[in-house]
């Protein structure tokens, strides 16, 4: 047995009873599972009677992450159509618009799970919600990091960069609440402040203990300044672990104006923080000026924390220590780095600023090791590290799912979406795009998406022809065309047929009009009948159904000898069925007796051809079955009258055919 | 276009509510009806400003979800009967009528045909209805036209085996009279006061079946009528001369499923198809207007016109006929984005324009150059 990456979920099917065994039948996105009676106890008692229906993927069906499978399924096909008609060169920074259209579509799927989480009475809703929302914020990490590494695929210097906006984006919410406060005149007041104040307490007994607050000059001890202090500690903490060093230094501002004796030391530390060297891709600097101009600012940090400028004041000197990127102190501030992938870009910014894109795993596999210390990477953390492995070319080499993992995956996410009953119109798109297995797959998908209405057949239709996939035409044809037939409707029926080029069931069909011709003696259907055009050809009954009509038509409008040469010529060019022979000679009687002559001898002769043809097959056909004495009478009166009327036919055309001629 | 609104559900169709008051006034209210969901839903709509109803991000624009109810079948059919009734078809074959209580903004169904059109033993999709309050006509896969009145339960008019195919779309012609088009091309005239199981007449391309999804007639020219089907093909037909098209205009790539004439400028036509394309057709009328009533205009359009007089008394026959002849007069421009998946219905008031798509979106333009 292959091992598996995860233990499987069990799933218990509440309508089962426990102890009593299940029988399943697998289904393309789901399972039945039912019941079954256990065969050596015999049946005893009564079996369940409820099949139950179980989903492998609940999330397909959720409402909100339908719009998120519409919108993607959008940006996909528009990604595709734009892919071959660009230079390589504009491709990029068109890959990574659409890279970053992805994103806010799933940043705005989740913005509205969160609302619908808030928002649920039912807990168990809310929590549903709440997963949904994890999971979106895992893809989002996930998928932004590998915009940066391997769309962008930023050089070693705006890497950096590229990777500070990545932690920046994800980090929590604290950020954004810290703002208003910020913004705000009177912080106090502000119900935010409170908030922060609350979540940073614990951090702070951490930092210092409680004699070093006492320490501290305070001009006024009211309770407000303390925990506003507090804040400004926490705020400026975080800002430095996330580089952004301007608004560190606003916070500092703040502090310095609380410890008026410190004054001079926050100002050095402002001085340090805004001579930090920020690596600028546009600019002229190379990288290697950026390194030597990093380098002498280090330094002078490094100097200053030597000569214990910043000894009377821990919390300057912390932030000292995070400048020179000493691990030890970052490791200290575990709470606020909050996971190791913020940790390691801390460290790679205040240690390594021009990192190249190859050295990255080695520092990846590094801080998450110090990081985690001695616990387990849980799946996302591991994803994440072969990412910054680099390690998407080997997982393709090395996958077993064949040659491309691309078309694997996209095959494996559009199979997901045809199981759904109304995705599956997105799902042919992304079939379109696996060029090994796609079309396979969506010959075996199309032809199980059930037709309630003939608009979703000609939809289904539609993608079918548009792929030249002739087999599932026609059987979506066959499958209309019997429908009708079932329900009478035949001509319905023979304009599918028609559409399917299905010569077979046209045949069938024209069968059925001509049996209810000659039950009914007149046709139904006539506005189809008299406008098959050119799509008679189609079958030799179906010639025969129009002509025959036609025939009908030019003897009603008393156009009789157009309508004696149609007839004939049914017969003679064999486009009638033998079959039928006998109600055409019987449709020519009254043509044959009309006053004036319609026949010509020739023709005459011909017709008496058919019926001798006709008679010797019916005699021959007759000995080997029994048919009633009646039945045969009739059928003898019929070829006697139309001997005698074929003969009497025949004396007046060649009477008149000969006084012509004189 | 301003951006997708995403419904979460395919939508078949979209159809505005009327606008009261002959005042130029804008409309707001719309209703949507969806299709191959597992529950369908007929739901309505506002785009209006929503100042003073507390919503909160209703920016303008963005249509806001007022009420909706379930609906049995795929929605085929949708058109609003008056103010507040809406009537539907569904593919099980019912006709329903929905009320849209505007005071406690909720819907609910008021009357149904339960299987309208049906098979012997079977349901028949219906997949189409046109309404003149009181009267509903309605037809369907079953090939049956029928006349229903609102509030009165039976069916006032019924004709059986109207074609041999399904009929796909209906539309009045003039109060007693109504035109069909089905699945094999024609496009069948009916006298409603005929008690009769024929058409009055046929009208079809001959020698071509291609199947007619659209039929709309122009508002001021009854005369005139415009359909579209399978090929994607937009036809002009003049009802009054002979059994042939006018005009043939190739349009989009893929089953046309509308057609809307603009209902008070008729130079402007919509077309939305399977291929995810909405066309915004625009003929000049003016230039098919005698020179004298013209005024001043370039050059180039007045010669035209002279030409149009050169070839007959046929200067005030309009634009839309001329069809091949006058390409140049006519604009198309596409009204969407980008395509993908099919757009199955759209609506034009005012200057509002809104259409439904399978992917499971509503587009709203409320500024359509008209």
């Amino acid at each position: 047995m292959e091992e598996v990456d995860v233990e499987p979920v069990v799933t218990n099917i509440s309508g089962i009873r426990p102890g009593k065994r299940m029988g399943f039948a697998w289904g393309p996105g789901d399972i039945l599972v039912y019941e079954t009676q256990n065969k050596a106890s015999g049946p005893t008692g009564s079996g369940c009677a409820f099949i139950h229906v179980v989903r492998k993927d609940e999330d397909i069906y959720s409402p909100i992450l339908r719009k998120l499978f519409n919108e993607s399924h959008h940006i996909f096909v528009g990604l595709q159509t734009i892919k071959d008609d660009l230079p390589s060169k504009s491709k990029k920074p068109q890959f990574v618009s659409i890279s970053r259209n992805y994103r806010s579509v799933i940043r705005a799927c989740m913005e509205e799970l969160q609302q619908a989480a808030v928002s649920a009475n039912d807990t168990d809703m809310a929590t549903q919600y709440g997963n949904q929302v994890s999971i979106l914020l895992a893809i989002e990490l996930i998928w932004n990091l590998c915009e940066v590494l391997f769309i962008d695929a930023a050089p070693a210097g705006s890497l950096l960069l590229h990777l500070l906006d990545w932690v920046r984006l994800h980090k929590s919410d604290v950020d954004e609440k810290a703002k208003g406060v910020l913004q705000s005149d009177s912080p106090a007041e502000h119900r935010d402040y409170w908030d922060v104040v609350c979540a940073v307490k614990t951090l702070l007994d951490h930092l210092f203990n409680p004699c070093s607050l006492n320490n501290m000059f305070f001009p006024d001890r009211l309770q407000w300044e303390i925990s506003f202090f507090a804040f400004c500690v926490f705020q400026v903490l975080s800002y430095v672990l996330q580089g952004r060093l301007e608004d560190t230094r606003k916070m500092l501002m703040k502090q310095a104006m609380l410890q008026p004796a410190a004054k001079s030391m926050y100002k050095l530390m402002d001085s340090l923080l805004s001579k930090m060297p920020f690596y600028n891709p546009g600019g002229t600097q190379t990288l290697t000026e950026f390194d030597v101009k990093w380098r002498n600012w280090h330094e002078e940090v490094d100097r200053y924390l030597k000569d214990n400028s910043f000894a009377s004041n821990q919390h300057l000197e912390v932030i000292c220590k995070i400048l020179l990127g000493d691990e030890d102190v970052l490791l200290e501030h575990k709470e606020l780095l909050s996971t190791w992938y913020y940790f390691l870009i801390t460290r790679l910014l205040y240690c390594h600023p021009t990192v190249k894109p190859t050295e990255l795993h080695y520092y990846a596999q590094s801080s998450m090791m110090m990081f985690l210390d001695s616990g387990v990477p849980e799946p996302l953390d591991s994803i994440l590290l072969a990412a910054f492995e680099f390690d998407i070319h080997q997982v393709i080499k090395d996958c077993s799912f064949g040659s491309n993992l691309r078309e694997f995956l996209l095959l494996e996410y559009a199979s997901g979406l045809f199981t759904h009953h109304s995705l599956w119109q997105c799902a042919v798109d992304y079939f379109d795009h696996c060029p090994e297995f796609g079309r396979v797959y969506l010959e075996l998908q199309i032809e199980r998406v059930p037709l309630d209405t003939e608009r979703k057949a000609l939809k289904v239709l539609r993608i079918c022809e548009e792929r030249q996939m002739s087999e599932q035409v026609r059987s979506i044809c066959k499958i209309m065309a019997m429908r009708a037939v079932r329900n009478n409707r035949l001509g319905s029926a023979l304009s599918w047929s028609i559409r399917a080029k299905d010569a077979a069931f046209a045949t069938l069909i024209s069968e059925r009009f001509l049996q209810d011709y000659c039950a009914k003696g007149t046709f139904s259907d006539l506005d189809l009948i008299d406008n098959l055009g050119s799509t008679m050809l189609l079958s030799d009954r179906l010639t025969f159904l129009g002509k025959y009509r036609e025939f009908h038509k030019l003897y009603g409008e008393k156009c009789f000898s157009d309508a004696a040469k149609l007839l004939l010529s049914l017969m003679t060019a064999k486009i009638a069925p033998q079959s039928f022979w006998m109600t055409l000679l019987t449709d020519a009687l009254p043509l044959l007796e009309q006053k004036e002559v319609i026949f010509s001898a020739e023709q005459t002769y011909e017709l008496m051809y058919c019926l001798e043809e006709l008679t010797s097959s019916l005699i021959t056909a007759a000995s080997g079955s029994g048919r009633p004495m009646q039945e045969e009478d009739v059928e003898v009166t019929k070829v006697e009258m139309l001997r005698l009327a074929l003969a009497r036919n025949l004396a007046s055309a060649i009477v008149k055919e000969g006084t012509m001629q004189t | 276009m301003e951006s997708a609104k995403y419904v979460s559900q395919k939508v078949s169709k979209a159809r505005w509510r009327p606008v009261s008051s002959s005042f130029l006034q804008q409309p707001e209210i719309f209703a949507t009806g969806s299709w191959d969901n597992e529950e369908n839903k007929i739901s309505i709509w506002s785009v209006g400003n929503y100042e003073n109803s507390g919503l909160e991000d209703g920016f303008e624009g963005d249509p806001q979800l007022i009420c909706e109810n379930k609906h049995d079948g795929d929605v085929l059919g949708l058109q609003f009967l008056d103010q507040e009734r809406i009537v539907t078809a569904s593919s099980t074959g019912a006709v329903t009528i929905f009320r849209h209580h505007h005071n406690s903004q909720t819907i609910s169904v008021s009357q149904q045909w339960v299987k309208a059109h049906h098979y012997p033993c079977d349901n028949a999709p219906c997949t189409a209805v046109v309404c003149s309050s009181p009267e509903i006509i309605t037809v369907g896969e079953d090939g049956r036209i029928i006349v229903l009145r609102a509030d009165q339960d039976c069916m006032a008019q019924v004709i059986e085996n109207a074609d041999s195919s399904t009929i796909h779309a209906v539309t009045y012609l003039r109060t007693t009279e109504i035109l069909t088009v089905n699945s094999i091309g024609q496009i069948k005239l009916w006298d409603l006061r005929q008690q009769s199981n024929s058409a009055s007449q046929i009208l079809s391309l001959s020698g071509d079946r291609v199947p007619l999804y659209c039929i709309d007639r122009h508002p001021n020219q009854q005369h005139i009528v415009a359909t579209g089907g399978q090929d994607g093909m937009l036809c002009m037909w003049d009802v009054r001369q002979g059994s042939m098209p006018s005009s043939l205009m190739e349009a989009h790539s893929a089953e046309m499923w509308e057609v809307h004439f603009h209902p008070t400028n008729p130079d402007h036509l919509f077309t939305c198809s399977e291929d995810g394309s909405l066309l915004h057709w625009e003929t000049s009328s003016h230039s098919d207007m005698p020179s004298f009533l013209q005024g001043s205009r370039n050059s180039s359009v007045t010669s035209r016109s002279a030409m149009a007089l050169a070839g007959g008394n046929q200067s005030l026959i309009s634009a839309w006929l001329n069809g091949d002849s006058s390409k140049s007069r006519l604009e198309t421009t596409h009204m969407l984005p980008s395509q993908t998946l099919s757009v199955n219905s759209l609506d034009v008031l005012g200057q509002c324009l809104v259409c439904g798509t399978d992917g499971e979106a509503i587009f709203i333009n409320k500024q359509v150059p008209v």
